[in-house]
């Protein structure tokens, strides 16, 4: 079995399912000759041809529109947008059509799309090239968001999106893109949707992540040996894994949710509303958030103080645990 | 580089033989009645909205040539795409008025029974362009032998999904044909504010090809129009936009009052040029229509249109339905959201 990091597991999943299945299709900007600006889909175009690795016009919201095109007509189209902050322009298309054909047509036509995007920060980016925006999308009813962490997950979770009969924006934290390989079996397998994971059993508190905070968390638990975490990746932040979290939070009486989206309306505050609903009586102390900060992701000579970090991370472990 | 008028029938119900479409006599009298149905419907939803029994609706009075022209020339394995003005289209394409009405009345359910290759209304101006182009692309590559046909307004040339949506038709060559039925005005702003293009037609110039001007009023024009971009699409020729030159008789919309922004002399203008009108008479000095001819066709229309209005409103809606449709399975998250509402309407039920 072959270690791989990130782009190269999602590289392999493209080539498998395009292999498998003639009706997916590659689209966006610089995905074919270029291969990808991270070169995630690189070597597709030679193998699979311009008819089904398709380089477009420089224009979000057509790649997207015309995307929803081709998945109400038979297509499973998986479009990449290059950059997480150039995506404003798809959350038209996607919330007055790709999230609403299901409901609308009441199930006549649907919408089997795949949006790829790079987000997030701590790659020392211009502007508009470090944000985390998956909120806007857990938002929009009918859409499904999922946040790979691990290249593993990546391939799985991108096999499950592609076959998934709904759209789905799967969102690939660019800091991981090459920063660790693991083994990644060749063939088939997937990881379902709307599953998190465990990441370690412990009883003193709970820490909720996704994406590239896991490994953030994963250095903060290192730094708290005394305290016994119970590390969740959500893996799918739309539909929530909500079992999972109150099991956990019902175990552990204390919770730490970590996100790189700013705080406000962040998919952090949803999750302790429904603790509050569901295990209020469990809790030992208020719930945490380590978060973006509700401004602007500040360009890279700032930018480390606005992440969350271990030792941000730790610390807030630390006071939930001592509460 | 131009862009071509085309016109078939005058005003006055006159025919230029060199470019009458090759239709027999049975075919025109379905052209004329589905135009004489889409009236009665149309006159019949604005009715049912003055007594509160329809949403707000968008009336297609005046636009029954290019809809009932162009829905003709398409087979029923094209796809449609269409706006919220399309009832026409629809009616011609084999909807059944009553999910028409159904639509239109409020409930989403009415799309449960929508005939293959017709997609649902969009409401938000210009986003159904990208799909239209997106449809017609994948034809392209699955190598079906299809085109696809995207209904727009005028307003609509001025939204960026338009442009996105034409250059990638003319990069990718894709079998779309562009209906623009350019009535004068978006609600209140008159065609000549919308663009200082000189038509609608050329901006398909710019994307690299063809653009052609209609008379909007003449369904034989739209029809003739339509059959020869489905045509080029179908074998091969990439996309074309037709600018149907028409007027909207109506409001925008039933929230609307055209008072404010025109002149009721420009309208009477305009209903000397009605589609309707001029159909007939092509039809009168054919020998085809004649006063009793109308007296039936009118009385069997209004008995559909009052079987569809009837049915339509003895229709109720499933709660279910709001829940189930969202995606192929329901979330752990909406059924407990369902069960919720479920149980309040079954609490408020007991009192």
């Amino acid at each position: 079995m072959a270690k791989l990091n990130m782009v190269q597991a999602i590289n392999l999943a493209l080539h498998e399912e395009m292999e498998k299945d003639p009706s997916v299709v590659v689209m966006g900007e610089d995905v074919g000759v270029d291969g990808g600006v991270f070169r995630v889909t690189e070597g597709l175009l030679n193998k699979f041809g311009s008819d089904r690795v398709i380089d477009t016009p420089l224009a979000e919201s057509g790649i997207v529109g015309t995307a929803i095109g081709m998945a109400v007509s038979g297509l499973k189209p998986v479009a990449e947008i290059q950059f997480e902050g150039f995506s404003y322009m798809t959350i038209d298309q996607l919330a007055t059509h790709a999230s609403r054909i299901r409901y609308r047509s009441r199930g006549t036509y649907h919408c089997p799309l795949v949006v790829r995007m790079p987000y997030g920060g701590g790659v020392r980016a211009l502007e508009h090239h470090s944000e985390a925006v998956a909120t806007f999308y857990i938002h929009i009813p009918g859409l499904k968001v999922v946040i790979p962490s691990t290249p593993y997950d990546a391939k799985g979770l991108l096999l499950s999106s592609i076959r998934d009969p709904d759209p789905v924006i799967f969102f690939e934290p660019k800091r991981l893109y090459r920063a660790f390989r693991e083994e990644v079996p060749e063939g088939d397998y997937t990881v379902p949707l709307g599953e998190g994971k465990k990441l370690t059993e412990g009883n003193d508190v709970t820490v909720i992540c996704w994406g590239a905070m896991v490994k953030v968390c994963q250095e903060a638990i290192e730094k708290v040996r005394d305290i016994s975490v119970e590390l969740i990746d959500l893996r799918t932040l739309s539909p929530l894994d909500e079992n999972l979290i109150m099991d956990s939070v019902r175990k552990t009486g204390r919770c730490v949710v970590v996100h790189e989206e700013p705080r406000t309306l962040g998919l952090g505050a949803e999750i302790i509303a429904r603790i509050n609903e569901k295990a209020f009586l469990s809790l030992e102390a208020p719930v945490k958030r380590v978060t973006g900060y509700d401004i602007p992701v500040p360009l890279p000579k700032l930018e480390d103080y606005y992440l969350p970090d271990p030792e941000k991370v730790a610390q807030a472990i630390r006071e939930t645990a001592g509460f | 580089m131009s862009v071509d008028w085309l016109q078939v029938l005058d005003a006055e119900g006159n025919v230029d033989k060199s470019l009458e479409p090759a239709l027999d006599n049975k075919t025109l009298e379905k052209f004329y009645r589905t135009m004489v149905l889409t009236r009665l419907f149309d006159d019949k939803a604005l009715k049912l909205q003055r007594q509160g029994r329809m949403l707000t609706f968008g009336s297609c009075l005046g636009h029954e040539g290019c809809q009932i022209g162009s829905a003709f020339a398409l087979e029923p394995d094209d796809w449609f795409f269409p706006y919220f003005r399309e009832h026409g289209v629809q009616i011609a394409r084999g909807i059944p008025m009553k999910f028409i009405y159904i639509y239109w009345m409020g409930s989403e359910d009415a799309n449960m029974n929508l005939p293959p290759k017709n997609f649902t209304v969009a409401i938000p101006v210009a986003t159904q362009i990208p799909h239209a182009v997106g449809a017609a692309w994948a034809a392209k590559i699955r190598k079906q032998n299809i085109a696809v046909a995207v209904y727009l307004g005028d307003g609509a040339t001025s939204e960026g999904d338009f442009h996105e949506g034409m250059n990638f038709a003319g990069v990718f060559k894709t079998p779309t044909v562009f209906i623009c039925e350019n009535n004068q005005y978006a609600i209140s702003l008159p065609r000549e504010k919308q663009t200082a293009s000189q038509t609608l037609a050329q901006k398909a110039l710019a994307y690299g090809f063809e653009g052609i001007q209609v008379d909007g009023n003449d369904a034989l024009a739209v029809y003739s129009a339509t059959k020869a971009a489905l045509q080029k699409a179908k074998s091969g020729g990439g996309p074309t936009l037709i600018e149907c030159f028409t007027y909207r008789l109506g409001a925008h919309t039933t929230s609307d009052d055209p008072t404010k922004y025109r002149q009721n002399a420009e309208v009477e203008e305009w209903r000397k040029k009605d589609p309707i009108k001029r159909f007939r008479l092509y039809l009168e000095k054919k020998g085809i229509w004649n006063q009793s001819y109308e007296d039936n066709l009118v009385k069997d229309c209004t008995a559909e249109v009052e079987k569809a209005v009837e049915e339509a409103e003895a229709y109720a809606p499933v709660v279910e339905n709001m829940f189930k449709y969202v995606y192929a399975e329901i979330t752990p998250g909406l059924k407990e959201q369902m069960d919720e509402l479920q149980s309040f309407i079954a609490k408020r039920k007991e009192g």
